[in-house]
């Protein structure tokens, strides 16, 4: 009896230690590569590195101001793609589709957002860049852009289906017709999460790779206008760092670095608005 | 706004001495505000109201009590059609507003028409005054200068003008449970509804903000007919001028409040007013 006691209790203490020691390496490991990444890329980052264009190979120097600038009209169209037919869909599909359909839409979001990134990168390389002939800033915005639309459908999807019932009451008894409450008191009631679940989207495409190496490719010098082949942050990062030369590899480290504050800045920045409230049931005494 | 000319002998009286010379309400008055006849209402197979005759008569307030779940809810959201909203539901029988067919009309007029308030405040989360002006813009009836005095006619309509003046363009949500109870009475009145449907308005408040909501209620019936749900027999019996007992989706009796509460014909009537069973 004693030893079933004692065997109890011994299990308890290594089972908390167990997972609590799990816990702090995933803490750990996040702050190793925050730390990591500052100390390799900040050291490398000077005024250059956001002004000039790459240095030609061999002389030391230069900056990335070009993959910068592609990176920015890549995602602006990326955006300018999947966020319209995203909301839209997740308008649709909160306020209009039927159970069958919603169950057809959401499996088939979901199934898109599982295709693994380099599949995009492919189709949209046959299906963009090979009859155009050439690699474009708009061929990566292509791709970016459908890879937004999921997250983009479900996000606003799960804000919408939030708004309580009450109000969409309260708008029909009032003699609205439907899509008025939905523009007039819906849509406004969630737009702070959907806006947050937007710039989520929006964050975890401006780190992918793997599309843009098939679609924007790469660039030393800047892109004029959308129709030929860009640098992007991403891009540079890999090529960079796969390359020979140590001042590549210091470059590397800086764009990785830009990379990640950017993803972390709007991180923060999203559940901030999404923290100050997106819609708030009364108070009220 | 037509006049129901059946309903001339019961004029408006005062508030204050509340007589209730209401109609035998079932007793073929012409002309009744809202007539309901051989009303079935089905949640998918589940038959919810079973056969509802109910003569609603305008300018009184017409209370409706019973058990949770006898139909009470159900009916009033026929009389202005919010149940088309939720999937599966049907009415089957007849409706009528001022004689007219209610289920040919468009169901955005109908709702114009018929004014809701729900049982639990829901302000939309705007500001106090776009709350207000919300139905008018919606409607179409926002006209340009003219939509500040609806909106200060509907708060003073609904006793709030007062306390709310000066804080028009805050959110709607810094107001207390009670005061947010009665914007969206204000909400509900500045689309000049003909009739106003509450459903158990203050079963969230506390017994002053009632005091207040039924306080209003009589000056309401002056301007317009009154449908109350109430889980409360006491309001029932203050301020209702006519009421009806439902249970298990049945319209079990239904007369002036004081014969309901003094001496109903039926046997689950008083059992429910005694507080034998419910």
């Amino acid at each position: 009896m004693k030893s079933f006691v004692f065997r109890k209790k011994a299990m308890n203490i290594l089972m908390i230690g167990l997972t609590g020691l799990c816990t702090l390496m995933t803490g750990a490991i996040l702050f190793f590569f925050l730390g990591y990444l500052v100390s390799r890329g900040a050291s490398s980052l000077n005024w250059a590195f956001f002004t000039k264009l790459p240095a030609p190979v061999g002389e030391i120097g230069g900056g990335m101001a070009n993959a910068i600038v592609g990176s920015g009209k890549v995602l602006l169209l990326a955006t300018l793609i999947g966020v319209p037919i995203g909301f839209l869909g997740g308008v649709y599909l909160n306020e209009y589709a039927g159970a069958t359909m919603a169950f057809v839409i959401r499996y088939a979001t979901d199934l898109l957002n599982g295709v693994p990134s380099i599949v995009i990168g492919i189709v949209v390389y046959a299906l963009v860049v090979h009859p155009m002939g050439h690699f474009s800033t708009f061929a990566g915005g292509v791709a970016l852009g459908i890879m937004m639309i999921p997250i983009s459908v479900r996000s606003t999807e799960e804000f919408l289906h939030a708004v309580p019932m009450s109000l969409r009451e309260a708008a029909i008894a009032l003699g609205a017709s439907k899509w008025k409450a939905i523009v007039t008191v819906i849509i406004p009631a969630a737009i702070r999460g959907i806006v947050t679940g937007t710039m989520l989207d929006f964050a975890r495409v401006a780190g992918e790779t793997a599309p843009l190496l098939f679609t924007a490719l790469g660039n030393q010098f800047w892109s004029p206008g959308w129709n030929h082949e860009t640098a992007t942050l991403p891009f540079v990062v890999y090529t960079y760092a796969l390359s020979a030369y140590q001042d590549w590899h210091r470059q590397a480290w800086a764009a990785g670095f830009v990379l990640l504050m950017l993803v972390l800045g709007i991180n923060v920045t999203a559940r901030l608005i999404l923290s100050r409230g997106s819609y708030r049931p009364s108070g009220g005494a | 706004m037509v006049t129901s000319t059946g309903m001339i002998s019961m004029e408006i009286t005062d508030p204050a001495t509340r007589t209730r010379e209401a109609p035998k309400a079932s007793a073929g008055a012409v002309g009744p505000k809202l007539r309901v006849s051989g009303l079935n209402f089905y949640y998918g197979k589940k038959q919810a109201l079973f056969d509802v005759d109910l003569d609603v008569p305008a300018n009184r307030i017409t209370g409706l009590i019973g058990p949770s779940g006898c139909g009470k809810s159900t009916f009033l959201r026929t009389l202005n059609r919010m149940y088309e909203t939720v999937q599966h539901g049907r009415a089957e029988g007849r409706l009528e507003l001022d004689g007219e067919n209610l289920m040919e009309l468009d169901a955005i007029s109908v709702r114009r028409r018929v004014g809701m308030v729900f049982q639990k405040s829901n302000p939309f989360p705007k500001s106090i005054f776009d709350n207000v002006a919300f139905g008018l813009r919606v409607n179409g009836l926002a006209r340009r200068g003219t939509l500040h005095e609806a909106v200060e006619r509907s708060l003073r309509r609904a006793a709030l003008w007062d306390e709310v003046k000066d804080l028009l363009h805050a959110s709607a949500y810094k107001l207390s449970g009670g005061q947010q109870q009665r914007l969206c009475i204000a909400r509900a009145l500045a689309v000049d509804p003909e009739v106003l449907l509450l459903d158990e308005p203050c079963s969230a408040l506390d017994p002053i903000a009632t005091a207040k909501i039924e306080e209003l209620l009589f000056d309401l019936k002056k301007q317009c007919t009154v449908v109350l749900v109430t889980h409360n027999m006491q309001q029932a019996a203050r301020v209702a001028d006519v009421t009806g007992f439902f249970l298990l989706g049945r319209l079990i009796e239904f007369n002036t409040t004081e014969v309901i509460f003094k001496t109903p014909a039926r046997r689950e009537t008083e059992d429910y007013i005694t507080g034998r069973f419910g």
